[in-house]
């Protein structure tokens, strides 16, 4: 059996007396979209953080690509990785956020080229290139020069996915990515979303667009209440759902759905 | 009764002289307060509970004392413990650590202000801590505190009014002198307000300039 390319093993996490994920074991499959859906405040997204590195998990182990992220075992039990291991353990990770997170001083190349010029400390020249290639899949190299403010919600997100992308990930998180955009412009971001599928990107996408998990999921997880209640192939997931939780939450997406038929 | 501007016009020399004084009082004293400021700010913000709380105590009685009160201590007191300090130069301490205190709380919630997002997206990219501060943190924190710190300049204008009290001779002294001896007390009086207001304006409008070309830079 291939290693995955991120393995969650027992992970439970709580905030203060609320336990957001419990005991949570998920493969993610390198090469594959897996999608995680649920209602709000099932944990998804802390799930997703966890993966990214962005929160420590109480308790578990979370593997990228065979590497320990967040902690490491030595002679004394487990110790939080130190600044530095936790960037190399996440290095191989891209991260895209619901409110795109752009840096509203650099224009879209700068935001872009930012860590290839601080991290990997290419000349400006050869970062900027690089980055502009990356503005150039996402279809925005015309608006490189354009500040945050300036472009649309859906053109942030997609220079947030560059500026993902210019590092070589070999995955890519995704946190609710179109949760914060009018409906005519999710359409854009999911398209860059399924171009990188097609090209065998490893992602995990926590996702509200149940038809975008149905179409480019190879997996569909569905979280409650901190706990992964269900998780297959999402023809399985859709078309016959076996969990009553899941089907019930599935129901409220098919009644909105024939609402907006009527 | 009639209002006769010429006498004090007449002392123009004198006046700019006064005038001289107040822009150097007021531009040096500034940029001491907001350097000062940022220090206070940036170390309670990255030193830990113990520098915040220790720091919190000089900007809360900064903060809650009069200006007037706190010259005339520095200025009058600062003898009682060997701080013989001229004027001019009393003056501008006690503007720079007044409004450093004001800065400070500026700047706290400029740090406050900047989208926990922004700095996870750095960490996200494997920017270091320090690269973090530097690049995004300061940046940002740099555009929203803009608009407050422009006010607060103005703020420290006028307050540098109250150095006549301890002998400064910026202008509000020096006009009120000249008031004096030609016994045109309100004329003096008119001539400072208008002149405070055109600086203050002055400033004002510089401060729009600035704003209006960063506007494209809004922090959401």
């Amino acid at each position: 059996m291939t290693q995955s390319a991120i393995s969650i093993q027992n992970v439970s996490k709580q905030f203060g007396d609320t336990i957001v994920l419990r005991d949570i074991n998920l493969e993610v499959p390198r090469g594959q979209v897996s999608c995680l859906i649920g209602p709000s405040g099932s944990g998804k997204s802390t799930l997703l953080r966890c993966m990214a590195g962005l929160e420590h998990a109480d308790a578990g182990t979370i593997t990228i690509e065979g590497a320990p992220l967040g902690f490491v075992e030595g002679p004394d039990g487990r110790r939080r990785q130190s600044a530095a291991e936790l960037r190399r353990a996440r290095s191989r990770i891209g991260m895209v956020f619901q409110q795109f997170n752009l840096w509203p001083h650099m224009t879209a190349l700068g935001n872009v080229s930012a860590a290839l010029r601080r991290v990997r400390r290419m000349p400006r020249k050869e970062a900027e290139d690089k980055a502009m290639a990356q503005l150039e899949k996402v279809d925005l190299a015309a608006r490189a020069h354009h500040y945050p403010s300036q472009l649309s919600g859906g053109q942030q997100q997609r220079v947030a996915i560059a500026r993902a992308l210019a590092l070589d990930p070999t995955i890519m998180l995704f946190d609710e990515p179109t949760s914060a955009l009018d409906p005519e412009l999710t359409g854009e971001v999911l398209n860059v979303m399924r171009a990188l599928a097609d090209e065998g990107m490893t992602m995990v996408v926590v996702t509200h667009e149940i038809g975008f998990a149905a179409s480019v999921g190879n997996k569909v997880c569905f979280l409650d209440h901190g706990r992964l209640l269900f998780h297959d192939t999402p023809d399985k997931v859709f078309a016959a759902p076996r969990n009553p939780r899941l089907e019930q939450f599935l129901d409220t997406y098919l009644d909105r759905g024939a609402f907006l038929v009527q | 009764m009639s209002f006769d501007f010429a006498v004090i016009l007449a002392k123009g020399p004198q006046i700019l002289a006064g005038l001289g004084v107040t822009i150097l009082i007021w531009v040096v004293g500034t940029a001491l307060a907001v350097a000062l400021g940022f220090v206070v700010a940036t170390a309670r913000r990255f030193g830990g509970p113990l520098v915040n709380a220790v720091l919190a105590v000089p900007v809360e009685v900064l903060r809650g004392t009069p200006f007037l009160v706190q010259i005339f201590l520095l200025y009058f007191g600062g003898p009682y413990i060997g701080l013989r300090l001229d004027p001019v130069t009393a003056g501008l301490l006690g503007l720079s650590v007044y409004g450093a205190a004001y800065y400070s709380e500026i700047f706290r919630a400029g740090y406050q202000s900047v989208p926990p997002g922004h700095v996870e997206a750095a960490e996200c990219v494997g920017l270091s801590r320090g690269q973090t501060i530097l690049f995004i943190l300061l940046p940002e924190m740099a555009l929203l505190v803009l608009p407050p710190s422009l006010n607060m300049s103005v703020i420290l204008l006028k307050d540098t009014a109250l150095l006549s009290l301890i002998t400064v001779p910026e202008m509000t002294m020096t006009v009120s002198a000249i008031g004096s001896q030609q016994y045109a007390f309100v004329e003096s009086i008119v001539v400072l307000a208008l002149v405070y207001w055109g600086l203050v304006e002055l400033a004002n409008w510089l401060g729009r300039f600035t704003e209006r070309k960063i506007s494209k830079l809004s922090v959401t």
